[in-house]
């Protein structure tokens, strides 16, 4: 069975102040219908810019290598009409800031029918009919009242449910989800999770969900890819991402965070801070910052390499490290050794001169 | 923060002089005309041989010749040195008019600002009611009560343009109070007049320099105006609108060069200062 | 009240229960708009904080719980109850200069966003000085000591003390903010969804720096978060607000580990875990 989607050798340049930057590194991936791949990172990891690669949503002047295929056809040779329907048809997008993407003095109603009658040339009352009961998929049951209000009347999680029922209007096959959450509240959060697992589950629907959250991606997510840096460098099933992390990245950002259920005398944090692929340094660009790098880590970008069971990682010390690296660190990652409260000085950011 | 935003965020941090020393090559031409007008306005005095106020009636109407690079005027007297020497009132009347106005709208506005309440939307109803009123007809009405000529005009269009800065000024030092630093700084203690001058003001200094320039356009046109129907500059000082006023006559007799020239100089000054005002305006507002 | 573990209180004053809280907040009230049109933010809520102790301030948007913050820093004036702070009452709003800057030596906040709370025209080491010399009238080489001294607080080099904040990166930019509510030498420092804003590998960071802050100042902290884990990690005490009321209030532990309010338990159940089903929680 071929994949609906295939992402393969993806690399991005921008072209900032004159010259190009890569912001994306020979990514690759697959997602069938159905599926859902969690895509997480922090600041200029290039999760964002991936879900845009595919959505065909760069700006203007990027340099795009590698393939993205849907349904055997090339994402990126596709031109005005065919461009259009994948865009309109195909994949749907649901966005962090809903209130961002909605026009404020445009009714719900009118946000939610617009597709309908221009695309589908649905008579509007056979419309209205319809985002009533799209508003009632995603939970909303007083859905003829909310038609005639406006965006600012409604919460956050309401908005973003009623951005949810939009895209399903067109019964997209993939939907690209960028933070849809994180603007939300937690039990807001849990809500909105539960309609887009159902909806996917009715409806058939592949899902890429970019989060910076690691828990909720391996809550949520089939499988999950770890991006640093504008590159993959871990690429395994959820459900294993927190016993058996197969990059020094992953794990430490999941030791990072702080647990609900327990308090640590010192959080082991990660020295120094998140950077972009343009401002890494050669060689493997975790490594200054990672607790087992070695010298050889710094000559060459390790490429991604099977481990197994579809398990991938970028770290040429994986093998080796595989089963230790949640073992508790001894230095903590260097922080906060007796050198007093300021320590951490020399570890976090430098200033760009 | 999505990558767009990363990518944004490290060129930031790269770019070393983000106050714009990048103007386009349209800014650069702006800026040196202005500079060009200046220096003229500054030495043009200096350059001047023949007395601009010397009358030769045999001459009136001539044409270019050696001793008159530009010819001369109805009552003979020579153009080049009557519009050198006008530079200088010409250009020192709107200078006038913009930093008065400025001044006084940025305190006002400020102090609106911080003060809040009742005073500010005090200051707010008087700024749109004096709006209301055209520049020029303000500065008309002005005159019947100052007297005519260069000083009563400029204390005019200074208290007609003063609403103009301070609504521009007043919405920007808003924007700017309702940041969180401002919070912080109020919480350690520090005065409304500190936070105003020291935070507020250099933060929103380039909108105001921007559009000060952009008035001083303005209030040039505004100035040439009140000379030309006589309630400006009186005679015989040359100024360019005065000067416009006078070859009113010669255009008729279809000797144009004296109002010519004088309506050139304008324009070109005013083109320079609105596109740099533009320009800088654009950049203020990307900036903030 | 135990700073962090392996240090035990050291003066008399911070032990828990025994001598008055540092912040003692009564029936503290705030709404907005009259008649039909009133809205309650903050409905009749008390706690105490004891000095040397972290508290914590829960709860989702529409709480109530940055109100309140913006109450105990004499942001808002409240419309009932009363602020105690050290003995003085706090409850108003200063008007004179003087009272504002005792108000200012008492209590002080760090914000969310890390871009727009620092003067983006003013370097790091000028934000700290004229902080320093309006409190305690420092100058010259005795200022630039302090500063530096804040500096290192902090974790920031000299280098960027020099710098300005465009410089910095978010995580930089927070240490920033603290230092200069530091400088005022404040009994009470209040963060309001101060770790929010940053990734995770930098709010690390943050966190363990506060945990140290306290543990060396023993200055004493209301940490308002949306993030439970956050406030597990950083707070002693909690209470959890829903619309403008405090639903459930005492150890962090116990109110995280046995939550008795049905409220606090559906918030701890919406936080993502292994084996999580979105949803089922309600």
């Amino acid at each position: 069975m071929s994949a609906l989607l295939e992402v393969d050798g993806l690399s991005v340049q921008l072209p900032v102040a004159g010259e190009f930057r890569t912001v994306l590194q020979d990514v690759s991936f697959s997602l069938e219908a159905g599926q859902t791949l969690g895509l997480v990172g922090e600041s200029g990891s290039g999760k964002s810019m991936t879900v845009r690669s595919i959505a065909r949503l760069l700006p203007p002047g990027a340099r795009t290598t590698g393939s993205i295929r849907f349904d055997g056809a090339s994402v990126l040779d596709l031109r005005g009409d065919a461009l259009r329907k994948f865009r309109s048809r195909d994949v749907s997008m649901i966005f962090q800031d809903p209130r961002a993407h909605t026009n404020p003095v445009r009714k719900i109603g009118d946000f939610l029918t617009e597709a309908m009658r221009i695309n589908g040339k649905v008579p509007p009352r056979e419309a209205e009919r319809r985002a009533v009961e799209l508003l009632a998929e995603v939970g909303i049951h007083d859905g003829e009242r909310r038609l005639k209000q406006f965006p600012h009347e409604l919460s956050g999680g309401l908005l973003q449910r009623v951005m949810i029922a939009a895209s399903l209007a067109v019964k997209p096959r993939l939907i690209l989800a960028d933070e849809p959450t994180t603007a939300l509240d937690v039990t807001t959060q849990s809500e909105v999770m539960a309609i887009l697992a159902r909806l996917q589950r009715e409806y058939g629907m592949a899902m890429l969900f970019i989060t910076h959250d690691l828990e909720l991606a391996a809550a949520v997510c089939d499988r999950t890819v770890v991006m640093y840096a504008g590159a993959m460098v871990e690429h395994q099933d959820s459900s294993r991402l927190h016993t058996d992390p197969l990059h020094p990245y992953s794990a430490a950002l999941m030791q990072a965070r702080p647990e609900i259920d327990r308090r640590v005398p010192r959080l082991p944090a990660i020295p120094g801070h998140p950077t972009s692929a343009f401002e890494a340094p050669d060689g493997c660009a975790f490594a200054p910052r990672c607790r087992f790098a070695e010298d050889a880590c710094r000559a060459a970008l390790p490429p991604l390499e099977s481990m197994g069971d579809a398990a991938y990682s970028r770290c040429r010390r994986a093998a080796e490290l595989r089963g230790h690296l949640l073992a508790t660190a001894e230095h903590s990652g260097g922080l906060g050794d007796g050198a007093g409260v300021g320590d951490s000085a020399g570890l976090e950011e430098e200033v760009a001169r | 923060m999505t990558a767009l935003a990363a990518i944004a965020e490290a060129r930031r941090r790269t770019r070393k002089r983000p106050l714009g020393r990048h103007l386009s090559i349209l800014g650069w031409c702006a800026a040196a005309v202005l500079a060009v007008v200046a220096l003229l306005a500054i030495f043009g005095p200096l350059l001047v041989t023949v007395d601009p106020n010397a009358v030769d009636l045999s001459g009136a109407y001539s044409g270019p010749s050696p001793e008159h690079l530009l010819g001369q005027d109805a009552s003979g007297r020579d153009l080049f040195s009557r519009l050198l020497s006008g530079a200088s009132t010409s250009l020192v009347g709107p200078l006038l008019v913009v930093v008065a106005s400025t001044v006084l709208g940025t305190a006002l506005a400020l102090s609106a600002v911080w003060i809040g309440g009742w005073f500010d939307s005090a200051i707010a109803r008087v700024i749109d009611a004096v709006f209301a009123f055209p520049g020029l007809l303000l500065a008309i009405l002005a005159t019947s009560i100052f007297g005519t000529g260069l000083q009563a005009a400029v204390i005019a269009l200074s208290i007609s343009y003063t609403p103009y800065i301070a609504r521009i000024v007043r919405g920007a030092a808003l924007r700017e109070r309702s940041l969180p630093y401002v919070a912080a700084l109020r919480v350690q203690g520090l005065r409304g007049t500190s936070i105003s001058l020291r935070h507020i003001l250099p933060n929103i200094a380039g909108l105001i320099s921007a559009n000060a320039t952009l008035s001083f356009g303005f209030a040039l046109i505004d100035l040439a105006a009140l000379s030309f129907i006589g309630l400006g500059v009186q005679a015989p000082t040359a100024d360019w609108g005065a000067m416009i006023g006078s070859g009113m006559a010669g255009i008729l007799q279809l000797e144009p060069q004296e109002a010519l020239w004088a309506s050139l100089l304008i324009v070109i000054t005013v083109a320079a200062a609105n596109s740099l005002g533009d320009e800088l305006v654009k950049r203020s507002e990307n900036r903030s | 009240m135990i700073a962090a573990p392996g240090t035990e209180p050291t003066t008399a004053a911070s032990g828990a229960g025994r001598t008055e809280p540092i912040l003692a907040v009564d029936g503290l009230r705030k709404t907005f708009g009259r008649g039909r049109k009133e809205a309650v933010a903050v409905d009749g809520i008390s706690f105490e904080l004891h000095e040397g102790g972290s508290l914590g301030i829960v709860g989702e948007s529409g709480s109530g719980k940055t109100t309140t913050a913006r109450m105990l820093i004499g942001l808002e004036q409240p419309t009932a109850g009363r602020i105690l702070v050290d003995g003085s009452d706090l409850t108003r709003p200063a008007r004179r200069i003087k009272d504002l800057r005792a108000r200012g030596r008492l209590i002080q906040i760090v914000f969310q966003d890390p871009y727009t709370s620092l003067d983006r025209r003013q370097k790091v080491g000028d934000c700290l000085g004229e902080v320093v010399r309006l409190h305690f009238g420092l100058s010259g080489s005795a200022l630039n000591g302090r500063v530096r001294e804040l500096g290192e607080l902090v974790g920031l080099q000299e280098r960027q003390l020099r710098a300005l904040p465009r410089e910095l990166s978010g995580g930089q930019r927070q240490r920033v903010a603290i230092a200069r509510a530091l400088a005022a030498e404040p009994k009470i420092l209040i963060l309001d969804e101060a770790v929010s804003a940053l990734d995770v590998s930098i709010q690390a960071q943050i966190l363990n720096l506060l945990a140290d802050i306290r543990e060396q100042r023993g200055v004493s902290y209301v940490f308002i978060s949306h993030d439970l884990a956050v406030i597990r990690q950083i707070t002693d005490t909690a209470i959890v607000m829903r619309h403008g009321q405090v639903v459930e209030q005492g150890q962090t532990a116990n109110v995280l580990d046995s939550p008795q309010d049905p409220y606090t338990r559906l918030l701890r159940d919406s936080v993502p875990h292994a084996g999580w089903q979105p949803g089922t929680v309600k």
